[in-house]
């Protein structure tokens, strides 16, 4: 029968939470690095036992951890960030011109073919790429380059890039998201990229037409149409049919379109997952009730899932990387709150259970379908 | 031989104990010192200085015979008790945050 493994990073550590198909009970490992603030981990999809995280703290920077085990035992690797040829200036956000700093790792992307490459996508914001298991980092510095970087401002969060999308079906092509400069694509492999925006509406900027400065919170693809993307910006949830060569708004009838995660069903292409938050200076969701929203039409038309989910007096957020979908049939879709608890539902939204509901404040939740 | 006193998440962190010994050849200095700690717990590289720019983090503190030492220029000699090993050089973690 198969298994699932949840990895959740949080504001004090990893937990790993394992259950088998049915996704009933669950035993819980951790806190791992306890005290530490795990802002992502990710398995390889050729080898799931190979994990890497994502380990930070105000005090001590920056480690990458590896495990060869699914997460019983880990060792630390590379953990040098250096930023190629001089890093240059983006924008502070009044405005001004500060250099690049790097600050954190806030997602890791294990390479689809090799378990011995991954990504990591830093603030301030870059993308550095290991071929070697996460010994060393080099960055992948024709993104920071192309052009526009003196354009890009931080958001709320900090300068963060926080999406990396691998094409399954063309090694050459990724795409990224940073907060607060929009959506980018490269077509080989990293070496030169392009703004992918164009149809974006953000208030706060005065050109309808700008190419970067768009705080795009997620973006998420099905593996089985990679040009067709899904987009929760930090206004407005939006869709492409071009491999982002332009968008289109799909929020429709979400009572919010502010939100923060967004996701696909395992096997249906076009249902997508979005958790509404009331608005950019309350992030809870509105009514105090947490409900998660399901399109089977690739937008537009959404309905509330709240079976099993608190629908009074409920504040807490979802973060942008804080929701995963297993593969088995019916998907597995889980969320972490700000809040500490982990939510799972076995019938792909329908109803809703807690794995955990006391961990610390949920940054990041990953599933791996094992055999 | 130096004694060095880690904060506890680097003691975690190297699985060394509470005070690490080291030998360090030439002048005693905080930036001798560090390289012998880094060179004998390779995952400590980055935790106390930043990998790039060599500078001390922000959020913690050198001290030694009751002296903070975190502003000294990094090849100033540190004091001979710490030198001989009669006192050791503490890394200390900042008391902030959760």
């Amino acid at each position: 029968m198969s298994e699932v493994r949840v990895l959740a990073g949080t504001r004090k550590g990893a937990f790993v939470l394992t259950s088998d198909g049915k996704r009933e009970q669950w035993n819980v490992s951790g806190p791992h690095f306890g005290g530490w603030e795990i802002y992502h981990l990710k398995g390889s999809p050729v080898d799931p036992n190979r994990l890497y995280a994502s380990q930070s703290s105000g005090w001590f920077g920056q480690l990458i951890q590896r495990s060869n085990d699914g997460g019983k035992t880990w060792e630390p690797v590379g953990n040098k960030f250096e930023y190629d040829g001089v890093p240059g200036a983006h924008q502070w956000y009044d405005g001004t011109p500060h250099p690049w700093e790097f600050k954190r790792v806030w997602h890791l992307e294990p390479s689809p073919a090799d378990p011995d490459t991954v990504y990591a996508g830093v603030e301030d914001a870059a993308l550095f790429r290991s071929t070697d298991g996460g010994q060393t980092w080099q960055e992948l510095s024709g993104l920071r380059g192309h052009g526009s970087g003196p354009k890009w401002q931080p958001g709320a969060g900090g300068m963060c890039l926080h999406t990396i999308l691998l094409d399954p079906g063309d090694s050459g092509r990724i795409f990224i998201a940073i907060s607060a400069a929009g959506a980018f694509r490269t077509d080989d492999a990293g070496q030169t990229w392009r703004p992918i925006n164009r149809g974006l509406k953000s208030e706060y900027i005065p050109d309808p037409n700008a190419e970067v400065g768009h705080c795009v919170h997620r973006i998420a693809m099905h593996r089985s149409r990679p040009g067709v993307l899904f987009m929760q910006k930090h206004w407005d949830v939006m869709r492409s049919d071009d491999a982002g060569e332009s968008w289109r708004e799909v929020s429709g009838d979400l009572p919010t379109d502010f939100g923060f995660p967004i996701d696909v069903h395992a096997h249906e292409p076009d249902t997508i997952y979005v958790v509404p938050i009331k608005s950019d200076s309350e992030h809870y969701p509105p009514e105090g009730k947490l409900r998660v929203y399901r399109s089977r039409t690739g937008g537009h038309e959404w309905e509330a899932l709240t079976k099993g989910l608190p629908q009074r007096d409920c504040y807490v957020n979802v973060l942008r990387d804080a929701m995963a979908i297993d593969s088995l049939d019916p998907c597995g879709v889980y969320f972490g709150t700000t809040g500490g608890q982990v939510y799972v539902s076995a019938d792909a939204g329908d109803r809703w259970a807690p794995i955990v509901r006391d961990l610390p404040a949920v940054l990041s939740v990953e599933v791996q379908t094992l055999p | 031989m130096i004694r060095v006193v880690l904060p506890v998440h680097l003691r975690t962190l190297a699985r060394a104990d509470r005070k690490v010994e080291l030998q360090v050849d030439g002048p005693v200095t905080q930036r001798s010192v560090l390289d012998a700690l880094e060179a004998r717990y390779p995952m400590l590289r980055g935790t106390i200085r930043d990998q790039v720019t060599q500078q001390r983090r922000p959020f913690l503190r050198f001290f030694a015979c009751e002296q903070d030492l975190s502003h000294e220029p990094p090849d100033a000699p540190l004091p001979d008790a710490v030198a001989s090993g009669a006192e050791p050089f503490f890394i200390i973690g900042a008391i902030a945050g959760g």
